[in-house]
Parts: structure tokens; C-alpha cells; sequence
């Protein structure tokens, strides 16, 4: 919302109140005390609330007049309009919209009233685990209870207050599209709002029964496309605060490399600079505009320590990770003893598989805006004096934003306010902290805000990437040729040993072997190991995480297996997962809808492939031609179980991202190091799929009896080994590296 | 003095020419609709209409607009074909992240005005300057026919026949 310009130091006060406030509440348990705050609506933490202005059929989309906040979910204006206050941050996956039906459905609102709002920091909206944060396709997954008690509450209240006025048992009342009612009395939750905002708060407020849901299961209209197709939209990087400057970042070729000396003469003549400053990050160039800090970036003369990884290259990791690979790692997973039978057995087979490096290469590159103020009077108490910190950005995490802007400005957690903007894409490079942490830092030295702005070579060379690996398989056949024995070790690097370190157990870091360790396949003997070699390449969560690469490996050797076995590899995964139903389903549903059973037209080939991520199931089919080496990817055919789907459409379009996503990387996706430092810096070395290349995809769902699963994610594994599965059906030849770029495609 | 027009308002300024029009438009005019995806003209998030034309704005120093007529994502609904295409965004749900979609519908807008009813090809030569990392290609690919397909008799439904018919002539 533009008015951020307006006034900033208002909403800035109105927005700690909130904070403040609902914190105190306590929502669920506390009493009606203070329950009578008069809620706001132009908070700067707002990212598009009442975003679907001026659509025919659609929400008017008006800014509600001084709307009653119920609770930290709830706010109804006079007018009988409703704000939905979402936690999860809008990084395209649609929660935005999601989570507001949930809220909606559940209190019983009138769908073309409703809005949505963005939550500031505030752990009324945190996750189970206790910290607010997007990722891990957990939002609905994980936070659906949450919403609906928040929303059955607000209801319950609203009810209560009703009752009360009528003198009539609540019991006896219903409540429909944003009414209350009792035999032939009527009221809207607007005129009930200030008197329900003082009735005490249930404590386990009755939720609906899932039968009575009429919003959740459909596909309305997003919230978020209006203001996405002219402009409005406010992204981090478009945030703009009275008197701030613009900074570009130094930062060193080689990760963790530190300031030897720096010489800013040049770069301090260059019209618009204002300082050049050390910062943890680097040097930063300080600038009235942006391209004066770019080009002032440009005139710096930096001489940067040396450092131990400065002979780093990805052949020298791959060849430690070789080496790491030839001793047994940590036991994952074990059922009876894979060696043995391996040892045994005549009919084995080995392969070694291996994936790159991948950047996030978020359409909006990192940036992030920060202004620490010291001694900043607080309105309406003139003695009153407070320190604050206020950062805007695209975040996955306020909470861990928080953290980190409370860590660089050495204020408290209440002294801080994260204002979430829409992310120019997430897929987990916006759940880390560097970009937060490095503006609240330079903002408390210049005393003054600053926006730091990445540029994409930047975003490219210092990203947390997807991390390299190298996998040893063995696996033996029986006469029957399904497998007795599996045994996968897996090398690479550990995500969680800087993330969490306290959720590696018995040196395991999980993230590394999701995907690989459980599978839905019976193996009487299986073993999955784990050999970490952590080095100075940062590595972070991507896009379905570890799955993103243990999917193309493990189903690339189940792959070869069924080769081997002379089967149909749809026919021999469906075999092996006898016992896991649901998986079944949704790899019989993708084989049906491909016509597996008839052959593909002349000229295309089929592969398939099946992986379960973040509690969602899928099933692609990929159908490709292989001419004179040049790939065609015709069709994806996705078969997908994520539960309860609050909004198909939706679920459809994180479907068909995902697997343009699991594409991009399959075709193309690779981080090399040379000399310690990233060798690819922008679209030209790193390129992505662009509109020609992408097939016809067709989504096809099951499974909605069942608790909602993951979704933003889950779409991505299979794509890949559908994929090359596709390649080796028309070639012959089996593709155990990625990218495909790497790969000649004329040699079998 | 370099003066032109944005959005129809007439400007002259005196920054450094080499400012590329993108920062112009973001700095100096606070206009945040057109976006900075990788400086290289390589993405087309910063692309805007100069003089009908889809121009990548964070390649095109501003010197270079001297006389020119820039429309940018914050004005173009208010152009037929624009407007057309906004609906049809909105329609056919294009958008995710949407921070690439600013650049897809200048460039779908300046496809359109030129060619009522492109073909796959031709939609595929028009939009290739476009990425968008969250994958909504099809949408994309989706609406434009139906901004295509919608509107006055001039732009009727392309049929698939008048469409191979154009893509082989
Ligand atoms: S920012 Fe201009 S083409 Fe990418
Ligand atoms: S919608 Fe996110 S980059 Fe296109």
C-alpha cells in the first residue's frame, strides 16, 4: 500500500500498539480487559488489504471504516466488512487467499465482504513449533487448526454478543454470510462487532463440522492478482520511507572472506554517493539512488584477506566427496541387512548418482529495508522516549527476521517490527536472515533508513544454495526380479548444521536424506547412510529441499531396476508399493491419465516417476522426443494427493510451478565454484526455462478426504526422474548428473 | 535537459544520462511497478513501452528518451489492448509471486496491439524476454489468448485454422 509514505511515524506507532497488544491479549485465554482496541487499517505492515478493488463480481474491496478488531485474526467494520489477518507471507503460492478462506469459512462471513490484511510480527500466528514463518508447505498443513480456532473464537463472540442483546440462548442462534440469527432477529457481525470485542474469549470454541465448509473446496478469485497486474503491489524492494538512502554491498568473491583494506576515493566522487561504510557484510556504498550506488559499488577498490578457501572449486569438493564415499557414513535407516544379500546375490546392480549446486534465483532479487531510531518519542506520551527498530522486507520468517534485526541492532524483541511485504518469490532463500541482518546494521550506523538493494549478480553469488551431492547405490534382484536388497549412500552437505544445529541428531541432519531414507517401496533389505562433508559453500533450503535431489536419485535407480527386471516401470513401482495404498492411488492416477497403458505417439517417449514431500504425494508422467540430441518436453501429466485442497486452483498452480521449477533444474540448474567463489553470476550462465520450452501440464487431484498436506513443493521432486526416465525410454541412456545441459543426448 | 513523456505527462530532468529508465521510473518518479530483475536486459521484469515498443528500462539509459513516449504498467490499463490484457491476467489467475508479471503484460500488451491473434509461435517469439520463476507460463500463455479472444469484433476468437494459417504465411 502506498501509504507508507504518507506518514510513516503514525502507522509506525499504531503499528506497535497492535503488536503490543495483541501480545498481551493473549487471545485465546485472557479476558475481554483490553479487548476494545480500536483497530486500524493502514498499518505499513499492510500488504494489500481490500486488494481486490474495482473487479466486477468480486469483492468491492473499499477500505473498511475503523474496523473492531475481534481478535488478532478478526477486524469488522461497521459496514459489515471483514478484514482476515494472515501471518504467512505472500511469496505466489496463494496462502494469502487460502488462509483468508479458512478464517472466513469458519467464522460464517459472507465471502464477497471479506479482505485481507498481513499480520505484523506477532506470534498469535506462529506455527505450532512456535515461530511465524513460511516454508516447509506448511501453512496450511500446519496452521490450518490454528486459523479456524482463531476464526470459531471471533464466531463464538459475535454469537455471545447477539445473545446477550436479545436476552436468548447463543446455543439457539446460527450465524450465516456474516449474520447472526434467532428465529426472526438478524444482525450483521458489523453491528455486533464493538459488543462482541468485550465478551469474554472461549476457551475451545466449537469448530464447524467439515460438511458445513462452503468456501474451503472452492476456487474463488486470488486476493493478489489486481494489485499484480498494475503496479500496486508493494514488494520489499519497492518500500520507500521519507529521507532514505540506497545501499549496494561489496561482498567478498569468496564466502566468508574478510575486508583486508578498501580504498572509496574513486567511489565517493561518483555524484550521489554519500558514504561508503564497513560492514559485517562487506562494504556497503551508500547513495541517494541506486544507480548512483551501483556505479559508486563499481569504483571501489577492495583487497580481501586470503583465506583457506580460496583453491576451492567444485571438482576439489567433488573429489572429497568421493573420497567420503568410499567409508560407510551414519546409519538413516536400516531393515535387515542390505549388505549381506548384496554380497550374496548374482544379479546386483550399481550406479552412482550425482547433483549440482542450484541457486533460488528469486525473480526479486534480496533486499531489505531497516531504519533504527534511537530515542524516538512516542505519541501521546511526550516524556516517554524509545528505542525502535523497524525493518522492511520480503520475509518466509518475521519471526527469524526478527531475530536477526534484534541481534544487529542490539534492541529487544518488542523494539522491533517486522513489516512483511509480497515476496518476489521465496522458495527458501527468503527464510534466511543475511539480508535482514546487514540493513539493520547499516541503518544503526548511518542513523538513518537504507534500503539494500542485491543485484542479481549478488543474489546469484552469495545465495545458501542447494547442496552438491554424490550417491553410491547397490541393489540386488531376486529370481522374481523385484529387489531384496537397497543400499544408498548418500554424500553432501548438512543444511541444518548452520540453520539448526540443535536438530542434528546422532550427526544426522534430516534435510540431507528426506526423500531417500523412507520410500514408499517394500525392500526386505535396505539401508540408507549419510556421510556429511560440510565446506565454505553455504548451502540452504530449496524448493522441496532435500527431496528436490533424492527423488531424482532414488527414482532414477528404481528406474534401472525395473529395467534390469525387464518390467514396465510403472508396473514395478506399483508392485513394490503393495502396501501403501494412497501412494498407489496417485501413481495409478498419473499412469491413466498419461495412457500409460497405450503407447505415446510416434516419436515421444514416457517416463514416470512417484515422491512424497512435506505430506503431499505425487505422480508425473513426462513425455518427451529426443531428436539429433535435442530434448522436447511435450507434456507433464501430474497426479497429485495433498489432502483436503482448500483451493484447487490454487493447488493446481503450485502443481504447474513446481514443475516448471523441477524443470529449470533439470535442464539447466547449476552453481559451480572456481577459486572458492561462484562462477555464475546472472540469466545469461544461469539460465532458466523460458515460455518456449514449457510443456502442456495437466494437474489432476484425489485425495481430499485427508488432512491438508503440503503442496508449494511436493510438485517439484518428481520432475526430474520422470523426466530423465522419459530420456533414457527414447535413448537408451540413463542420466545419473544433472543439469541435462551437461549431458550429450546424441551418444546413448 | 532530457525531456519526454511518461504516461502521457510531459517531464524534463537533468540526472546523469546514464541512468538507465528503470531506476528513472523508481527513484525519481516512485513508480515501483516496473521491476529490476537482473540489469541485463535478460529477464524483461523491467520491460515498458517506449514509443509502442516493449524496451527492456533497466538497459536503456535515459538519454536515449529524448522525445520518446515511455508507458509504463502503472498507465497501461487505460490503453484498449492494456486493459484487455489486465482482465485477462485476472480471469485466467496468472499471477503467483506476480514480481515478473509487471514485464509479462507490457510485453503481451505490445504483442497484442500489433497482432490481434498470435499464434503459439508467435506468442512463444513475443514473450521469450520474459521470465518468470514461479513457472506461470502457461497462464501466460492462457491469457494472452484470451485477451486475444475478448473485446470487439476485430480481435474475434482466433480459430485454429486462421492461426495456422498465420503461423505458416
Ligand atoms: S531487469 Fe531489465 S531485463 Fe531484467
Ligand atoms: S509470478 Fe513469480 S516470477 Fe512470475
Amino acid at each position: 500500500m502506498k501509504n507508507s509514505t504518507q506518514n510513516p511515524m503514525e502507522n509506525l506507532m499504531e503499528n506497535r500498539n497492535a503488536k503490543s497488544n495483541a501480545a498481551r491479549r493473549g487471545f485465546f485465554k485472557s479476558s475481554a480487559g483490553l479487548a476494545s482496541v480500536v483497530a486500524f487499517q493502514l498499518g505499513l505492515n499492510s500488504t494489500g488489504a481490500w486488494a481486490v478493488a474495482g473487479v466486477p463480481g468480486a469483492n468491492d474491496g473499499a477500505a473498511a471504516k475503523n474496523p473492531q478488531r475481534i481478535n488478532p485474526f478478526i477486524k469488522i467494520s461497521a459496514d459489515n466488512r471483514i478484514t482476515l489477518v494472515v501471518g504467512q507471507s505472500e511469496m505466489g503460492q496463494g496462502i494469502s487467499t487460502g488462509l483468508a478462506m479458512v478464517l472466513a469459512d469458519e467464522l460464517g462471513a459472507d465471502w464477497s465482504t471479506v479482505g485481507w490484511e498481513q499480520a505484523p510480527n506477532d506470534l498469535a500466528f506462529a506455527l505450532p513449533g512456535g515461530i511465524q514463518s513460511t516454508g516447509g508447505s506448511g501453512s496450511q498443513r500446519r496452521l490450518m487448526p490454528l486459523y479456524r480456532r482463531g476464526a470459531a473464537s471471533a464466531r463464538e463472540m459475535l454469537v455471545a454478543a447477539a445473545a446477550k442483546q436479545w436476552n436468548v440462548n447463543a446455543k439457539l442462534c446460527r450465524v450465516e454470510n456474516s449474520f447472526v440469527l434467532f428465529g426472526d432477529k438478524k444482525s450483521s457481525f458489523g453491528a455486533l462487532a464493538e459488543a462482541a470485542a468485550k465478551q469474554p474469549v472461549p476457551n475451545e470454541p466449537p469448530l464447524k463440522d467439515r460438511s458445513a465448509f462452503n468456501i474451503i473446496g472452492t476456487s474463488p478469485k486470488r486476493f493478489d492478482v489486481p494489485a499484480k497486474t498494475n503496479g500496486s503491489a508493494e514488494y520489499g524492494i519497492d518500500v520507500k520511507i521519507p529521507g532514505m538512502k540506497i545501499a549496494m554491498v561489496a561482498r567478498p568473491p569468496v564466502f566468508g572472506a574478510q575486508v583486508a583494506s578498501f580504498d572509496a576515493t574513486a567511489a565517493k566522487k561518483i555524484k550521489g554517493v554519500t558514504n561508503v561504510v564497513e560492514i559485517a557484510a562487506g562494504v556497503a556504498v551508500v547513495a541517494d539512488n541506486t544507480w548512483a550506488a551501483m556505479k559508486g559499488r563499481e569504483q571501489l577498490n577492495i583487497k580481501w584477506k586470503e583465506n583457506a578457501a580460496d583453491k576451492v572449486s567444485t571438482a576439489s569438493i567433488r573429489e572429497q566427496f568421493i573420497a567420503a564415499s568410499k567409508a560407510p557414513g551414519i546409519k538413516v535407516r536400516e531393515v535387515g541387512n542390505a549388505a549381506e544379500v548384496i554380497g550374496k546375490s548374482a544379479n546386483i546392480i550399481e550406479a552412482v548418482y550425482e547433483t549440482p549446486y542450484l541457486a533460488h534465483a528469486t525473480m526479486e532479487p534480496m533486499n531489505c529495508t531497516a531504519w533504527v531510531q534511537m530515542g524516538v518519542k512516542t505519541r501521546g506520551q511526550a516524556a516517554a522516549q524509545e528505542d525502535r527498530c523497524d525493518v522492511w522486507t520480503g520475509t518466509q520468517s518475521p519471526s527469524i527476521s526478527e531475530n536477526s534485526a534484534v541481534a544487529a541492532s542490539g534492541l529487544t524483541k518488542h523494539q522491533v517490527h517486522i513489516h512483511t511485504k509480497f515476496l518476489g518469490g521465496g522458495f527458501g532463500r527468503r527464510s534466511e536472515l543475511d539480508f535482514v541482518a546487514e540493513a539493520v546494521e547499516l541503518s544503526k550506523q548511518l542513523n538513518a533508513p537504507v534500503k539494500i538493494i542485491w543485484t542479481r549478480e549478488d543474489d546469484m553469488r552469495h545465495d545458501f544454495y542447494r547442496p552438491m551431492t554424490y550417491n553410491v547405490f547397490k541393489a540386488a534382484l531376486d529370481d522374481k526380479g523385484m529387489p531384496s536388497a537397497w543400499a544408498h549412500r548418500i554424500v553432501g552437505s548438512s543444511i541444518l548444521a548452520r540453520r539448526a544445529p540443535q536438530n542434528i541428531k546422532n550427526g544426522l541432519d534430516g534435510s540431507s536424506t528426506e526423500g531417500a531414507s523412507t520410500l514408499p517401496y517394500d525392500v526386505p533389505n535396505f539401508l540408507c547412510e549419510l556421510a556429511t562433508v560440510n565446506t565454505h559453500v553455504p548451502v540452504g533450503f530449496w524448493r522441496s529441499v532435500g527431496s528436490s535431489q533424492n527423488a531424482f536419485i532414488t527414482e532414477g535407480f528404481v528406474d534401472e531396476l525395473a529395467h534390469l527386471a525387464k518390467r514396465d516401470p510403472f508396473e514395478y513401482r506399483r508392485d513394490l508399493m503393495a502396501k501403501h495404498p494412497r501412494q498407489r492411488a496417485v501413481l495409478e492416477l498419473a499412469a491413466e491419465k498419461a495412457n500409460w497403458s497405450k503407447s505415446a505417439p510416434v516419436g515421444r517417449f514416457r517416463g514416470i516417476a512417484f515422491a512424497e514431500c512435506f505430506g503431499g504425494f505425487v505422480a508425473q508422467v513426462v513425455e518427451v522426443s529426443v531428436n539429433a540430441g535435442n530434448l522436447k518436453v511435450h507434456k507433464v501429466v501430474c497426479a497429485a494427493d495433498v489432502g483436503l485442497a482448500v483451493h484447487p486452483e490454487i493447488v493446481k498452480a503450485q502443481m504447474q510451478s513446481a514443475i516448471v521449477t523441477g524443470l529449470d533444474a533439470a535442464r539447466y540448474g547449476r552453481i559451480t565454484i572456481e577459486n572458492g567463489a561462484v562462477v555464475q553470476s546472472n540469466f545469461h550462465d544461469y539460465p532458466v526455462s523460458r515460455i518456449g520450452d514449457i510443456p502442456a501440464i495437466e494437474v489432476y487431484l484425489t485425495g481430499n478426504d485427508a488432512a491438508p498436506g503440503g503442496v508449494g513443493e511436493p510438485g517439484t521432486p518428481p520432475l526430474a526422474p520422470a523426466l530423465c526416465n522419459a530420456i533414457f525410454a527414447a535413448t537408451g541412456k540413463r542420466i545419473r548428473s544433472l543439469p541435462l545441459s551437461q549431458v550429450d543426448l546424441t551418444k546413448a | 535537459m532530457i525531456r519526454f513523456t511518461v504516461n502521457g505527462e510531459r517531464l524534463e530532468t537533468d540526472i546523469s544520462p546514464t541512468t538507465p529508465l528503470l531506476w528513472f521510473l523508481r527513484d525519481n518518479l516512485s513508480m515501483t511497478g516496473t521491476k529490476f530483475g537482473c540489469g541485463m536486459a535478460l529477464c524483461g521484469a523491467c520491460t515498458v513501452l517506449v514509443n509502442g515498443e516493449p524496451v527492456r528500462a533497466c538497459s536503456m539509459p535515459i538519454s536515449a528518451m529524448a522525445g520518446k513516449r515511455v508507458v509504463t504498467i502503472e498507465e497501461i490499463g487505460k490503453t484498449p489492448v492494456g486493459k484487455k490484457v489486465q482482465d485477462a491476467w485476472i480471469a485466467e489467475d496468472v499471477v503467483q509471486c506476480g514480481y515478473c508479471q509487471s514485464g509479462q503484460i507490457m510485453s503481451a500488451t505490445a504483442l497484442l496491439t500489433k497482432n490481434k491473434a498470435p499464434t503459439d509461435t508467435e506468442i512463444d517469439a513475443a514473450m521469450s524476454g520474459n521470465i518468470c520463476r514461479c513457472g506461470t507460463y502457461n497462464r501466460v500463455r492462457a491469457a494472452i489468448k484470451t485477451a486475444a479472444a475478448s473485446g470487439s469484433a476485430a480481435s474475434a476468437p482466433a480459430t485454429k485454422a486462421a492461426r495456422k494459417a498465420k503461423a505458416s504465411s
